[in-house]
């Protein structure tokens, strides 16, 4: 067993920033990672961080932008930390050496981002992520934090009270990768999750392979809600052949997509007579997949983004990493030919309920970064702004859990204050499957006392892997494949009642299929085939939330699209989505939305731009 | 043998005696059943494929470098036969990953980002370091041979240890050093564009290992600190925001015994690096920063 006063589970932005503020503030902190932290996805961000630094520019008017870009569904103490916060975060990372692009007079630069009424993106060239990520772990290894890496963490070890909001999270039980130990990682402070998003759910994402969502699945077994899960922003630009994303920027300097008859469909089929390819992500992304389905697509797939047009000279001056990327990753020469495109799942709006401190209603548990849901983007994420999220809740969370005073916090966790109980009926059973293998269940753990806790969910652990390993079954490759299929088919930017309900019924088999799934490498040393069956089964149950959540909401709003009633339903949904895991029955649930801010009340306004 | 495995005989049955310890077994008879039924089902598939390939017309054949320290069968290196459908746009990662999901689940390899930023998945393709995210399958001769990076001990199949890499990354203070901020908590250090400009490709490095595997002289002087530790000292040591003084420490750092000068300018780590980095070039101006601030202290 380790011991330590706070654990950080994952090293991408938010993990690391968190284990940098825990250290400040005096804690022994260790981070647990299964992949080593120059590995995480957020090194993939290209586009940029949003600060209000300038002159002419506010924290004021930056949350006025998220607000509105949340479509309301932001709540207002956490999208005024994050535009409060973000423009001293930014100049920590700088003096933390961050290689920022530079205006003439040597300070950092900001250039325009959608849906933004200032230029306050700062950036360093195509590669923001790459950049905050090594600077951050560069301050890891100069204030020596002890790093576990290609280490899987498993589960939480959490005491069992019957109320979720009185349980305790007392550490951690850990796979590692080389060897294959299995071992309790004891947080006497506070364990922080930040283990990223969760496109794996999907089977075409601008997501990592190792984005499973793990934090989230963990984090909802111990008792802590899923927050407005149904809320997936996909991007309409990304390869067929790998999810790799084509940035905005080709349709922003004039690239032109065409279906297989070579229209030219966002003004030929009216999907967008004024903004044509410009129009917004979810637009574009619905304008692509109607052609598809209406059998104009090629391939039927994909459609074409062409940009030869604009000639070589400007393509290579404004866009030269675009065609690396495409001939890198798709084989494609985007100055000869059209480049293929489709939309893919980009990024999670929802996640793990927290306040705006970081914590969750489990005492000792928090959550930074893209698994955690404040929620500052509400029901769609400003680009931009999810980079500038790792940072100032990364640090929130690290301060308090190593026991810093941050204040009472205004956003309320668990089921406390006004909360309603959904009816809605879910045809199809939900959940833990009755009787299934006590080895693929999450039951809490009996005892109270921290390190009991922690040797009890060592102990299941062992007796799931070792169940894994021994029995014969199914590949888990399998079950994925087949919840990426439904998900995609049914959950995407097309949201209609039958096919939701059809996707329930996939993924209760899909459930019911993972009773009987085995591992058949036998080998300990670096077993991929047991890590990646541990986070099928997350990939399941968030899944299953998501929908649910897509389902109960028949609105559309931000990124969530519902073919039933096409409109932003204010009256009856303004307000979160939560799903608690309820011991194995899921039960779905909504709390409202904060729009009173300090100074304000953001009053819901039309989104247009 | 193009790779190095960890001395057999003494490490694998440590491992073995490891995995007992730390996972409780509840039946080492049902393990060996397993195992030899794992084999068997290898080679009924591996049989299966040889008549899919035999079929299929457009198909790509690799062979994988396969090794196991503990499971019967793979504890002497051997290469598998993968045939693999192609697709336009198709890289390596795409092949080993369709050979893992469809063909044998215990095929190992790091990946994560498909996309070259996540430094994962360098490896030896056709006898070269390439990341097999970013390396076309259209543009290699077949039958393609995927072996783990050289010089670099094999936990299992095309993983590698990486701590050693780790070691000299970290050898070289890679983390920013000023002795003077700006007082105002807002206020940056300004940098000029053309400084910018110059560190640039030295902070692309994505820590694939790619060139230290290409090194022959990181293969002869295990302490060489190698082209991406250089690198990375290169790229603090010519940011003007560090100033002078922390940059002489720098050079200092560099021009130890297994520093600098032991490059012998070959180029393979700057073919190799994925991400274009001029490495020899920035290793050939630290020795000449070195040689000039050795003049002034003279
Ligand atoms: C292609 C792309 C471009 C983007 N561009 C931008 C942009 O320009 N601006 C912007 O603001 N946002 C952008 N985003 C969004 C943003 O990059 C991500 O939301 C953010 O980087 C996520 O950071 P994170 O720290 O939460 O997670 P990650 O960086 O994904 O890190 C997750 C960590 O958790 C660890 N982990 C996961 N599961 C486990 C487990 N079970 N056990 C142990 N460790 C675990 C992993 O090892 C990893 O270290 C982009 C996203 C993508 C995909
Ligand atoms: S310098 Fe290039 S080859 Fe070497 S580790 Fe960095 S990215 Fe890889
Ligand atoms: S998978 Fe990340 S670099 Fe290849």
């Amino acid at each position: 067993m380790y011991e330590h006063d706070v654990i950080v589970v994952g090293a991408g932005g938010a993990g690391l920033r968190a284990a940098i503020a825990a250290q400040e503030a005096g804690a022994d902190v260790a981070m647990v990672t299964k992949l080593h932290p120059v590995r995480s996805h957020t090194g993939a961000a290209e586009g940029g961080i949003n600060a209000a630094l300038r002159d002419g520019d506010s924290w004021e008017d930056h949350a006025y932008d998220t607000m509105k870009g949340s479509d309301y569904l932001g709540d207002a103490p956490a999208v005024e930390a994050l535009c409060k916060e973000s423009p001293e975060e930014v100049i920590t990372l700088e003096h933390w050496g961050m290689p920022f692009s530079r205006e003439e007079d040597g300070r950092v630069s900001q250039r325009p981002f959608g849906g933004l009424s200032f230029p306050r993106t700062t950036y360093a060239g195509a590669e923001t992520g790459h950049q905050m990520l090594h600077t951050m772990y560069e301050q890891v290894v100069k204030r020596g934090i002890q790093v576990y890496d290609e280490w899987h963490v498993m589960d939480l070890a959490v005491s069992d009270e019957e109320d979720p909001s009185e349980r305790t999270c007392h550490g951690v039980v850990a796979y590692d990768i080389q060897s294959g130990e299995i071992s309790g990682f004891r947080a006497t402070g506070g364990v922080i999750l930040a283990t990223g998003g969760m496109g794996q759910v999907f089977d075409h994402t601008t997501n990592a392979v190792a984005n499973t969502g793990d934090g989230v699945a963990m984090a909802y077994r111990a008792g802590v809600p899923m927050e407005d899960m149904e809320f997936i922003q996909f991007h309409p630009t990304t390869l067929p052949s790998t999810g790799v994303l084509i940035s905005e920027g080709v349709r922003g300097e004039g690239g032109i997509l065409y279906n297989a008859e070579g229209e030219r469909f966002m003004f030929e089929h009216g999907y967008a007579n004024n903004d044509g390819e410009l129009a917004s992500r979810d637009v574009v992304s619905r304008a692509e997949l109607t052609e598809v389905n209406e059998g104009r697509g090629i391939e039927d797939e994909y459609v074409h983004l062409d940009m030869r047009h604009l000639g070589e000279e400007r393509i290579i001056d404004r866009l030269e990493n675009i065609l690396h990327l495409a001939e890198d990753f798709e084989g494609a020469d985007g100055l000869t030919e059209p480049m293929p495109v489709k939309p893919g799942q980009h990024y999670a709006m929802g996640g793990i309920e927290t306040d705006e401190h970081g914590a969750t209603c489990i005492d000792g548990l928090y959550a930074a970064g893209e698994c955690a849901c404040a929620s500052v983007h509400g029901a769609n994420r400003l680009g931009g702004n999810a980079l500038p999220e790792l940072i100032v809740f990364g640090k929130r969370a690290g301060y308090h859990a190593a026991g810093k005073d941050l204040g009472e916090a205004e956003i309320p966790t668990g089921k406390t204050g006004d909360y309603e109980v959904a009816d809605y009926e879910f045809e199809v059973e939900l959940g833990e499957v009755a009787g299934s293998d006590p080895a693929a269940a999450d039951g809490g753990a009996v005892a109270t006392d921290g390190d009991a806790v922690l040797s009890a969910t060592v102990e299941r652990q062992r007796e799931f892997v070792e169940t894994l390993m021994a029995r014969e079954g199914r590949n888990h490759a399998e079950i994925r494949s087949r919840v990426q299929r439904t998900m995609t088919d049914n959950v995407n930017v097309f949201r209609a009642e039958p096919g939701l309900k059809e996707a329930l019924v996939d993924l209760r088999e899909a459930r019911e299929a993972y009773q009987d799934v085995a591992v058949s490498d036998p080998s300990r040393t670096f077993n991929t085939d047991l890590i990646h069956t541990m986070e099928t089964r997350n990939v399941l149950d968030i899944a299953e939330a998501l929908t649910m959540g897509a389902l109960a909401r028949n609105e559309f709003r931000g990124a969530h699209w519902r073919q039933e009633n096409q409109i932003r339903d204010d009256e009856n949904w303004l307000k979160h989505t939560l799903v608690s895991w309820n011991d194995g029955e899921p039960e779905l649930w909504y709390k409202p939305t904060i729009l009173e801010g300090e100074n304000k009340t953001y009053e819901p306004k039309v989104r247009s731009y | 043998m193009s790779t190095q495995v960890p001395k057999q005989t003494d490490e694998s049955s440590e491992n073995a005696t490891d995995a007992e310890t730390t996972v409780p077994s509840k039946g080492d008879a049902r393990r060996e059943e397993k195992r030899r039924r794992a084999a068997e089902r290898r080679e009924e598939r591996q049989a299966e494929e040889a008549e899919r390939a035999a079929a299929a017309e457009d198909t790509v054949e690799l062979k994988v470098f396969r090794y196991d320290p503990e499971v019967e069968g793979k504890q002497e290196p051997r290469f598998d036969t993968f045939h693999v459908p192609f697709e336009k746009g198709m890289t390596v990662l795409d092949a080993l990953m369709y050979s893992r999901d469809t063909y044998d689940s215990s095929l190992t390899f790091r990946h994560s980002c498909r996309q070259a930023i996540c430094g994962s998945d360098a490896m030896f393709v056709n006898g070269t370091q390439h990341l097999a995210c970013k390396t076309q399958i259209s543009e290699l001769s077949e039958p393609i041979r995927v072996e783990p990076l050289p010089h670099a001990e094999v936990t299992k199949d095309l993983v590698v240890d990486m701590e050693h890499f780790y070691d000299q990354m970290h050898a070289v203070e890679p983390y920013f050093q000023t002795n003077e901020l700006p007082d105002g908590e807002l206020d940056e250090q300004r940098q000029t564009r053309e400084n910018r400009e110059k560190v640039k490709m030295s902070t692309r490095c994505i820590w694939c290992a790619a060139c230290m595997s290409s090194c022959n002289i990181a293969a002869g002087d295990n302490e060489y600190l190698g082209p991406a530790a250089i690198n990375k000292a290169y790229r603090f040591a010519m940011d003007e925001r560090e100033g002078e003084e922390i940059k002489q420490k720098r050079l200092e750092i560099i021009e130890q015994e297994h520093g600098v000068w032991r490059c012998q300018t070959q180029f393979s780590c700057t073919v190799v690096c994925p991400k274009d980095i001029p490495l020899t070039e920035h290793i050939q101006e630290l020795k000449r920063e070195a040689v000039k601030s050795n003049l002034k202290f003279w």
